[in-house]
């Protein structure tokens, strides 16, 4: 039983200690990374442009749900006319840098992980590293800083977006003033949620982007797959545990500005 | 690490490496002269892709010393490793093309990453490259559209687009049909005539070999059994070197024993 939990304990050490050498390792070789720009649009593109659409449509519904079973609950107390309050606050303090995150992650982090999975299979990455180029500072290093930037302004979409879905419902369909809703919105939104908002989604970028990439580049040190196999394993370890890690930041930013 | 010229390209001395327990590598002693075509020979499993991986500085071999034009290289030192990445260019079994990139982003790569060329220069040296190679027509391709001969055309145009010293090919020939094999083995010869570099070639196809290559090396159980001429080769009496070099014979003689017993 000691044995067994001293074990697990080293175990989860080590495995967070490599995971910030890794991570690390990503940043110190950006000094020398050669035509980093050209790498960080491309990956703003991935991380941008391409997860869009999901952003737009789930920022859309999350708004429209909040509009819809806030109005329900508040009007039991007969105050429909702090539904701008309840949607814009759950949206900017915790839906929107969440559920944006964990839709990156479902999207961009596991494509992320699951092409640096096939290039360690392929020895594409063993590849790079024979012709002395650093495969940390070419494939992750751009990356996470792509990360850092997407990750908050997908965030702000999503808020956005997720506003005006809870007027959809709320002003729209359910007959709360428009003005009232939109007024609501602005006087309940201060500059400390806003800082929140964009602190919780840089750091649940790192994080997430990290760990994917963590996950698919060593995807051949599962020792219980092998191939396709490990790249699928790894894939599924990156969504599990980077969606995991946001959840857990997400707790500990809070307790902090809370 | 200085740039010197040397008698010998690559020295190895006393190389060991194992996996698990298990010897792959017990003391490999090998030198291969400056500009020549040396292929190491050995039967699948006989350790000739993990010797060429502890060359490349890729696996960390146990114990033993590898000199590259006189200067040992040390696993784990990034100055000395960088260096010789920069003069050393390594040709995969599997090519280990980027399967994202077109043919010429391929080749480009390795210039863009480590060079502080501009973009023309670099534009310019691997259309070169892909030419010298004849898939020029193929730069917008991706590795995926071309055929298997081609992609290892491709792999070998990003290997001399640095102008390396040392060129290391990894089963250069495998699964190629005969025609194809006999095609990579004169694209070898003829680009190391052209370009001047050092060749070593690890595969277990012995005529080819023995056609291409100035020198050539058995691998047997974890060590080099045989090294020396293509013709002092064809002519040894050393009982592995007979065994893999007469292997049809040898067949030959097993199946006329297998048809003669009675059912």
């Amino acid at each position: 039983m000691f044995y067994w939990f001293g074990s697990q304990t080293l175990r989860v050490v080590e495995g967070i200690g490599d995971f910030s050498l890794f991570t690390a390792r990503a940043f110190c070789a950006l000094a020398k990374s050669k035509r980093l720009m050209r790498r960080i649009f491309s990956a703003v593109h991935e991380q941008g442009t391409v997860c869009m659409p999901v952003i737009l449509i789930v920022g859309l519904f999350t708004g429209m749900v909040l509009g819809l079973q806030g109005y329900h609950v508040l009007s039991r107390f007969g105050s429909q006319g702090l539904l701008g309050t309840l949607v814009s606050l759950s949206l900017v303090r915790e839906m929107g840098p969440v559920l944006a995150a964990l839709m990156l992650i479902g999207q961009a982090g596991s494509a992320l992980a699951a092409e640096l999975g096939i290039q360690r299979n392929t020895e594409q990455i063993v590849a790079l590293e024979t012709m002395g180029v650093n495969s940390h500072g070419y494939l992750v290093a751009p990356r996470l800083i792509a990360a850092m930037l997407v990750f908050p302004l997908q965030t702000a979409v999503f808020v956005v977006i997720g506003f005006w879905g809870g007027s959809l419902s709320g002003s729209l369909l359910l007959g709360v003033d428009s003005g009232v809703y939109w007024s609501a919105v602005q006087r309940a939104v201060e500059f400390q949620d806003m800082r929140e908002c964009f602190i919780k989604a840089a750091a649940f970028g790192f994080l997430s982007i990290s760990t994917c990439a963590y996950q698919g580049y060593h995807s051949d040190r599962n020792a219980s797959a092998m191939g396709a196999r490990a790249v699928s394993a790894s894939t599924t370890r990156a969504v599990v545990f980077s969606s995991i890690l946001v959840l857990v930041a997400d707790y500990i930013i809070s307790s902090f500005f809370v | 690490m200085e740039t010197t010229s040397h008698k010998f390209a690559l020295q190895v001395e006393g190389l060991h490496k194992g996996f698990n327990g298990k010897s792959v590598l017990t003391g490999v002693e090998l030198c291969v002269p400056c500009g020549s075509v040396f292929t190491v020979l050995g039967p699948s499993g006989s350790g000739k892709s993990v010797f060429l991986k502890c060359l490349a500085n890729i696996i960390q071999p146990d114990a033993g010393q590898i000199r590259f034009d006189g200067h040992q290289l040390t696993f784990g030192d990034r100055a000395s490793q960088l260096e010789f990445r920069r003069r050393c260019s390594f040709l995969f079994q599997s090519n280990a093309l980027f399967d994202s990139l077109t043919a010429l982003e391929n080749v480009a790569l390795p210039l863009e990453q480590t060079t502080d060329l501009p973009n023309k220069v670099i534009r310019k040296r691997s259309m070169e490259a892909l030419k010298q190679l004849e898939i020029d027509e193929y730069a917008g391709h991706y590795p995926s559209q071309l055929s298997g001969g081609m992609q290892k055309r491709l792999a070998l145009a990003r290997a001399i687009v640095t102008h390396p010293e040392l060129v290391l090919f990894d089963e250069p020939t495998a699964g190629l049909d005969p025609l194809r094999r006999n095609a990579v083995f004169t694209m070898i010869a003829k680009y190391q005539r052209q370009f001047g570099f050092t060749a070593l070639i690890v595969t277990h196809d012995v005529p080819e070999a023995l056609v291409a290559s100035d020198r050539v090396a058995l691998l047997n159980q974890g060590r080099i059994c045989f090294e020396g001429t293509p013709s002092e080769f064809s002519a040894s009496e050393h009982p592995v070197v007979s065994d893999f070099r007469d292997s049809a014979a040898a067949l030959q003689r097993e199946l006329a024993i297998i048809r003669s017993s009675p059912d």
